[in-house]
């Protein structure tokens, strides 16, 4: 079983900066020391500038007031999904003068929307930058505790965190008197058990108290009341592994990348029908067919573009005609959809939406919690139209029972976002693709992929379906 | 049954737990990474026993303990094959294969999704995103990602696993 020692396979493949055509200033720091050899080590990372920040903020006589300043001041938004303001976040937590209760930070590793696999990168090619990461923003929230919640399956994540944790422990860097000052922190490592819900902040918390990862309502807000009732604030990896980078280069830098209201770079990963899939980082406001073109090769198999996913499963699929949206929150929202976590998936000429809507509809069933009614048979409802019309056995009613359905769920119909993230896609197939949805049903058929489908093992109930 | 009577942890994983435990403020936060231990070393797989002591050491009803490890599709809470091979069929997998790569391992190891194989040799299921959407398709045996799969490739990695 799986006592064997962790194998270490290929992991995720990291292509080396390409050079790209783009007007956007371009500057590679996040995965700066990705590709070094021992990246993940201690002594690496102190000499490619690991640990400057934290010595220049313990020994520079920095309040943690004005490390909040320098990251609100830099525009920094969180790379989770959302895009909050991470200054901003970082301030609601209370002034420990007036309310002294133990606060805590979770680091959010669940890494699990459909097409994300940028922490991975980070975890386990530049651990320390994450650590690093976290010591400021406890430094700066002035939290002695930091919990880091990795998804069970990211089995080597886990192990060179883990392995990092104890290298800076033993260099004085985590625990008590961190460079000889008074500033204490502990840094302690979390395994979740395989569930999506637990990338949601609430959810998360619940699991990291041992409990079902069952979303909490808000408010109130975890920098209230979070982890055992106390403030706490939550950041997504990529998020804190910017946060070194912010306080050596300063505000003014961190701005120089990227657009006026969404600054710096960040990881976009690409996946699906491309030649050559990878995580690259790109300055936010890249067009996205700089990225499909000049990052990831093109269409595979010299095909043409179909659809495409901005930013994981959560967020609608677009038609091939918007491919020259800019990659930041704002743009991908005009153009109907969200930059949510960066992971473009592509669909070529080949490929059937409605399958693709029937997959992820799947996931969202399989991953609902189970709370609330509208999401828990929501999600099953949509899972069984799009199963029926990519069968062939559904009926044109079927197209505005899945509209009908998604607006029954969201927006905030539901204690936490996953009704909302199966809901938007539903919205954006049947606005964008309904052309597609309606030839399924006319055919009675699938007009795609018609072999492929003969043979398939499909819609069987996934093992281990909770809720 | 009364708590003095349900069963008791090995004293190995007592001990790991009693470390575990400091690390939070309470107990109960360390159940999913112990709960994790126990299925590496009993067995593979969370038996009735098991949840009983885990009940016992963290003092929570053995139903707490069911209702925690049911929600959570790592833990097994039935008999698994002596490898647990599972294949992504999320869409980014999806897109490039992953129903090929997941009936080239049924057919490989004789086991339906979900199921197991007659010898009790493979656990076959399906799983959501595993976060190697860039490397796809993968599966995953006993814990170990293997990436960019060729249906051909499915053997050799299955191959060495008896």
């Amino acid at each position: 079983m799986s006592t064997e020692p962790t194998k270490i396979t290929s992991p995720t493949k990291t292509a080396l900066p390409p050079k790209i055509t783009s007007p956007l200033k371009r500057e590679i720091y996040l995965l700066s020391r990705v590709g070094l050899r021992d990246s993940h080590t201690l002594p690496v990372y102190k000499a490619h500038g690991g640990y400057a920040a934290l010595e220049q903020v313990l020994t520079g006589g920095f309040t943690p007031a004005q490390v909040i300043q320098i990251v609100k001041d830099s525009g920094l938004r969180g790379r989770g999904g959302a895009g909050f303001s991470t200054g901003l976040k970082w301030s609601f937590m209370p002034d420990p003068a007036k309310d002294p209760r133990p606060r805590y930070l979770a680091v959010n590793a669940d890494e699990s929307e459909p097409g994300t696999c940028k922490d991975r990168v980070l975890m386990e090619q530049d651990p320390h930058g994450l650590v690093e990461g976290i010591l400021l923003a406890c430094f700066a929230m002035r939290v002695k505790t930091a919990y880091v919640y990795v998804r069970g399956e990211y089995r080597l994540s886990h192990e060179r965190v883990a392995a990092a944790v104890a290298e800076a422990r033993a260099a004085g860097l985590v625990g008590a008197k961190i460079l000889g000052t008074d500033f204490a922190c502990d840094i302690w490592m979390h395994k979740g058990a395989g569930a999506y819900i637990c990338g949601e902040e609430t959810g998360l918390m619940e699991s990291l108290e041992g409990k079902r990862g069952h979303p909490r309502p808000k408010p109130p807000f975890p920098a209230g009341a979070g982890l055992w009732r106390q403030p706490t604030t939550v950041n997504n990896v990529e998020t804190l592994a910017n946060v070194p980078f912010v306080i050596t280069r300063g505000a003014d830098w961190f701005k120089s990348l990227g657009t006026p209201k969404s600054p710096g770079n960040v990881l976009i990963g690409i996946s699906g029908h491309v030649e050559r899939p990878g995580v690259y980082e790109l300055p936010l406001g890249i067009s996205a067919r700089t990225v499909l073109e000049e990052c990831a090769g093109g269409v595979w198999k010299g095909r043409k573009l179909k659809a495409w996913i901005p930013g994981g499963s959560s967020t609608g699929l677009l038609p091939a005609a918007k491919i020259d949206v800019a990659m930041d929150h704002d743009s991908i929202r005009e153009a109907g959809s969200m930059l949510g976590t960066g992971a473009m998936i592509m669909l070529d000429e080949t490929a059937c939406t409605v399958r693709a809507m029937q997959v992820i509809a799947r996931f969202y069933e399989h991953e609902s919690c189970g709370q609330c009614s509208q999401c828990r048979e929501g999600t099953e409802w949509l899972h069984q139209i799009f199963a029926r019309i990519e069968r062939g056995q559904g009926r044109m009613e079927d197209i505005e029972l899945l509209s009908s359905l998604a607006n029954g769920m969201a927006p905030a119909k539901t204690i936490c976002a996953l009704a909302d993230a199966a809901a938007i896609p539903t919205h954006a197939i049947v606005k964008n693709f309904r052309a597609e949805l309606e030839e399924h049903v006319r055919l009675g058929r699938c007009p795609l992929d018609v072999e492929r489908h003969a043979a398939e093992l499909t819609d069987l109930v996934p093992e281990g379906a909770h809720a | 049954m009364s708590p003095s009577e349900r069963p008791a942890l090995p004293e190995a994983l007592r001990a790991e737990f009693t470390e575990l435990v400091r690390h939070y403020p309470e107990r109960q936060a360390a159940l999913i990474p112990a709960l994790h231990r126990c299925q590496e070393e009993l067995g593979g797989w969370l038996t009735p026993e098991t949840l009983e002591a885990c009940a016992e050491f963290f003092g929570l009803e053995p139903v707490e303990v069911f209702g925690v490890a049911s929600f959570y599709p790592m833990f097994h809470l039935r008999p698994v094959g002596r490898h647990v091979v599972g294949v992504c069929h999320n869409i980014s997998c999806a897109l490039r294969g992953a129903e090929d790569i997941l009936r080239e391992t049924c057919r490989v190891t004789g086991s339906k999704p979900g199921g197991v194989s007659a010898d009790g040799r493979f656990s076959v299921v399906r799983l959501e995103c595993q976060g190697a959407c860039t490397a796809a398709p993968m599966l995953v045996l006993d814990g170990a990602f293997h990436e960019n799969l060729a249906t051909a490739d499915v053997a050799r990695v299955l191959g060495g696993a008896r």
